[in-house]
């Protein structure tokens, strides 16, 4: 058998490549998930996968335009060299995701189909349905089963990871986990451990995501020392259909095949949509961005149907917020065809055939852009030197993130379909740097580790276990606890921020925290506790929500997905072209102003208390400058034209002395 | 919600409150008995907010204080197929179960029940080990040589995309099986001392020789039909014919009604069977 062994923690995308790749570089993995790992939350990914393409190319795109909506869409706040090679990697990764059989839909001369996603105008997205993500999913299920009837892989499913094994160096050699169904707790010796858990949706209660999303690995990772960046980011998606259970998503796709977003100009038409004439409708989206129209990027859209709701009164419906998400004027065939998936979900779930009415739809949180800090390292083109250990390393020695829980493709916000791109490409280039590390490193580091090492790490699980199980029955119950928790950070942390209603939900969720720490459970077993299971999830969760809150509350300004109005800058409002050049020049100043000030990540460190520490980082935007993002906003064109002649002088200067 | 479909509901008004009763058992060898918990009615409920609203209330509908009822789930959207239990005595997901369909069919209660062709671990949860089991018996998998890159996988028509596509939205989520009046239940208890590894090898043993179902037979046309895992067809094929395989199905056709994916189930097993006579001939002749 193999001579290294990798513990990967999440068994979707992210940890499903990396254990598919480490296996094919000959190590030994052993792969623990709550959940079979076909039952992932990658399954519910619908719209597709970005990569430039041959169809794309010959319309002007490429691999550097790719990265460069990324990180426009993003507003600048990743680093630079990851994203570039990812988007260089994309074109290869789904040729192999192809190759693995993905049931990718295809042409009439049998090519790859592609269409359009938000914060890009080319038809850069592959897809298989609207189900891409279980379609990528499966096929690396298949391969990681493969490996599993060869003996390089054993899976532990229905088993929680419950924090890493330190040694007195702080490196990691292993994790403590605990099978869900025996209730018995192990530590597992390893060279090192890759968290690709995803993300922590579950945190706002009700969001896209699945009940597996409760961010509580990351938490025992990070509460263990771990970096956490930019946990201020989270993705509310502009279409989901509300329930009570869970907001279920609404693809980006539904957009990207034709569909179009809009509410009655007059509040509340009784009418029914169809019989509302198209110029008594408000394109909302259309009518402010032309040039993206309903594609615009994901924050500006969730920005403008919450505003068009709550600010501007238009909200279809009186007592509930949403809009109209309308494809009845797409021809049904096209339809069942490359939207089936989505549609049968909002006509199972809501009873309405979306092809004959228009869907009703509000924004939902359902990404965490924010996650694990890790490192890269950088090549003198700007790209990523494959095979290095520090690719997808976290700062604690051993222990490599991938996927949604790493912090490090996506900014400030992510583009629609990208995410599937990152998750698998993270955790392909994570494991020839894994092999790297371990070869390079103490090899004999695990045979020293002391039993004693692993036993004190069993012991002490067992005692969080012990405390839980003894607790008195007069507390709190748990479930209760979570649906406040997501109250709160519903309302303070997600679509619009305030700085008094961040104070306010941070004191409200350090109360909460106490609560929990009392909840009283109803089932005191031993065998398949899941009140047991899920109280000590709900307590991890807390560390994860104050870093969010703590890192919205410090940061003053807008940028993607946070936005905070008291800091919006402002729109230019005269109609005389030399007042508003002038409004521009001052617009274009305080972007600059910004641009030094907050272009830089946050890195949460837990201390002691759980409480988190926040310290800024440089980003690296080495290869392609920060720049106003406008999207071709109505208004803002004057604002671009300063801001390009403000570039001009720095260019010639750059290819004079060039 | 004001939809002219929501405010003429069909079945008359709604009960005050939902009554659920519950067919439980504290673990695999325990006796199940039925409980029943008692929510105020709300409209728009699924059965997976039921059992969360039953979780929050912590007791039962005579007031006793009772651990909640264990169940799977993830998704909430019926793609991961986690939630599979027998809903009104019928298999399906929980997640697509609208309460208020359910009570246009009954309004006294709502009847939950674990699937009963799985072993029972606690409540609603049921082993599904053996699902995936029957993946890797068949080789359910595109056997690539390695994941370097070499270029685009074959070009296909989108016919056979769509075929392919249909098939490979199989979520493994056991509701075909638990219909197939040829798919019987196999319990295999773990033995006092036994391994973990050395139970679930003995249990696989014993489920390898059972019926794979309709769910493993589609995947075989899946693979099969797909330019690279046809180059292995016949292996799979063996499978098909051996031991467990396509002779089994009886042809009762319950697969494909249960379906939550409405995967054309009965057409491969169709598909299917001409294959396998092919390949027995010439298995026969030695072709």
């Amino acid at each position: 058998m193999a001579s290294f062994r990798v513990i990967v923690v999440g068994g979707g995308l992210a940890g499903l490549s990396a254990t598919m790749k480490l296996a094919e570089l000959g190590a030994e993995v052993w792969l623990i998930s709550l959940t079979p790992v076909k039952r992932s939350h990658s399954c519910c990914a619908q719209g597709g996968i970005n990569s430039v393409n041959n169809l794309t190319r010959q319309l002007g795109d490429s691999e550097w335009s790719h990265f460069e909506d990324t990180v426009y869409g993003g507003d600048f706040l990743q680093h630079q060299p990851p994203v570039k090679e990812m988007a260089e990697w994309a074109p290869r990764i789904i040729d192999l995701m192809d190759r693995l059989g993905v049931t990718f839909n295809r042409t009439p001369e049998g090519f790859r189909d592609q269409r359009r996603f938000g914060g890009t105008l080319y038809p850069r997205t592959a897809f298989a349905g609207a189900t891409t993500g279980q379609q990528l999913l499966y096929a690396l299920d298949e391969q990681v089963r493969r490996w599993e009837v060869t003996g390089h892989v054993r899976k532990f499913e229905f088993w929680e990871y419950l924090g890493p094994v330190l040694d007195e160096n702080g490196v990691c050699r292993g994790c403590t986990v605990q099978d869900l169904v025996s209730m018995e707790i192990r530590a597992l010796p390893g060279d090192a451990l890759v968290i690709a858990s995803g993300g922590c949706g579950v945190i706002f209660g009700r969001s896209t995501m699945s009940m597996a999303c409760n961010g509580s690995a990351v938490s025992r990772t990070y509460q263990a020392g771990a970096r956490y960046g930019n946990p201020e980011f989270i993705q509310v998606h502009p279409t989901a259909i509300p329930g009570s259970d869970k907001l279920r998503l609404m693809s980006e796709s539904a957009r990207g095949e034709g569909g179009r977003v809009w509410v009655p100009r007059r509040p509340q038409d009784p009418r029914p949509p169809h019989q509302i004439p198209e110029k008594e409708r408000y394109y909302f989206l259309e009518e402010r961005y032309p040039k993206y129209g309903n594609l615009v990027p994901r924050d500006i859209a969730t920005r403008e149907i919450f505003k068009v709701c709550t600010q501007e009164g238009l909200s279809v419906e009186k007592d509930r917020q949403c809009v109209y998400l309308d494809l009845t004027h797409l021809p049904r065939d096209l339809l069942d065809r490359k939207l089936g998936g989505i549609l049968e979900i909002y006509e199972k779930f809501q009873g309405v055939d979306p092809r004959s009415v228009p869907m009703k739809i509000f924004p939902a949180v359902h990404y965490s852009m924010g996650g694990l800090w890790v490192d890269y390292e950088r090549t003198a083109a700007g790209g990523l030197r494959i095979g290095s250990p520090r690719n997808q390393h976290t700062n604690i020695t051993g222990i490599f993130a991938a996927g949604e829980c790493d912090y490090q493709y996506h900014g400030a916000n992510r583009l629609g379909a990208n995410s599937l791109l990152s998750c698998i490409f993270s955790g392909l280039i994570a494991a020839p740097g894994i092999l790297s590390y371990l070869k390079d490193g103490d090899q004999g580091a695990r045979d020293r580790s002391p039993s004693s090492l692993f036993k004190q790490a069993e012991r002490r699980q067992r005692e969080r276990l012990e405390e839980l199980l003894r607790r008195p029955q007069d507390g709190d119950n748990p479930y209760l606890i979570h649906q406040e928790l997501g109250r709160v950070m519903t309302a303070a942390a997600t679509v619009v921020r305030h700085n008094e209603e961040l104070d306010r939900a941070y004191e409200k969720v350090l109360e909460l925290e106490a609560r929990a720490k009392h909840c009283a459970l109803s089932d005191r077993g031993s065998w398949t506790n899941q009140n047991l299971v899920f109280a000590r999830a709900l307590e991890d969760m807390f560390p994860v929500a104050k870093a969010i809150l703590r890192g919205a509350r410090m940061r003053d300004e807008c940028r993607g997905a946070h936005y905070k109005p008291e800091f919006e800058m402002p729109p230019i409002t005269a109609k005389d072209p030399a007042e508003a050049r002038r409004q521009a020049e001052a617009w274009c100043d305080r972007f600059e102003a910004n641009t030094r000030r907050w272009l830089e990540s946050t890195i949460a460190t837990c201390d002691s208390g759980g409480e988190p520490a926040i310290h800024y980082e440089e980003v690296d935007t080495g290869l392609i400058p920060p720049r106003p993002r406008l999207y071709g906003l109505v208004g803002g064109q004057i604002i671009e034209q300063v801001w390009r002649e403000r570039q001009q002088p720095q260019v010639a200067a750059a290819a004079s002395s060039g | 919600m004001t939809d002219s479909s929501d405010s003429q509901r069909p079945g008359g008004p709604r009960p005050r409150q939902i009554n659920v009763r519950v067919r439980r058992q504290d673990g695999p060898a325990r006796r199940p008995y039925w409980e029943t918990f008692a929510l105020p009615y709300e409209p728009d409920l699924n059965v997976i907010s039921v059992l969360q609203k039953i979780a929050a209330l912590g007791r039962n509908a005579a007031g006793k204080s009772v651990p909640p009822v264990a169940w799977e789930c993830n998704c909430l959207e019926e793609i991961c197929g986690a939630c599979t239990m027998l809903i009104n005595g019928r298999v399906r997901q929980a997640c697509t179960a609208l309460v208020d369909r359910l009570l246009e069919q009954n309004p006294r209660e709502i009847r939950l029940e674990p699937m009963s062709k799985f072993p029972v671990v606690r409540d609603l949860v049921v082993d599904r080990t053996r699902i995936f089991a029957t993946l890797k018996k068949v080789s359910a998998w595109v056997p690539v040589d390695n994941y370097l890159d070499l270029g685009p996988g074959p070009r296909q028509s989108q016919e056979n995309q769509e075929i392919a596509y249909l098939l490979s939205k199989c979520m493994s989520c056991g509701c075909c099986m638990e219909a197939c009046p040829q798919f019987l239940k196999i319990e295999v208890r773990r033995l006092p001392g036994e391994s973990e590894d050395d139970y679930r090898r003995r249990e696989g043993e014993i489920t390898n020789h059972a019926f794979m179902g309709a769910a493993a037979v589609a995947q075989i046309d899946l693979f099969n039909s797909n330019p690279i895992g046809a180059m292995n067809a016949r292996e799979r094929l063996d499978v098909l014919i051996g031991e467990g395989g396509i002779q089994v199905c009886g042809n009762a056709q319950n697969c494909v009604k249960v379906c939550p994916k409405e995967i054309p189930l009965t057409t491969s097993i169709a598909r299917m069977g001409r294959a396998a006579t092919i390949h027995m001939f010439r298995r026969w002749f030695d072709l």
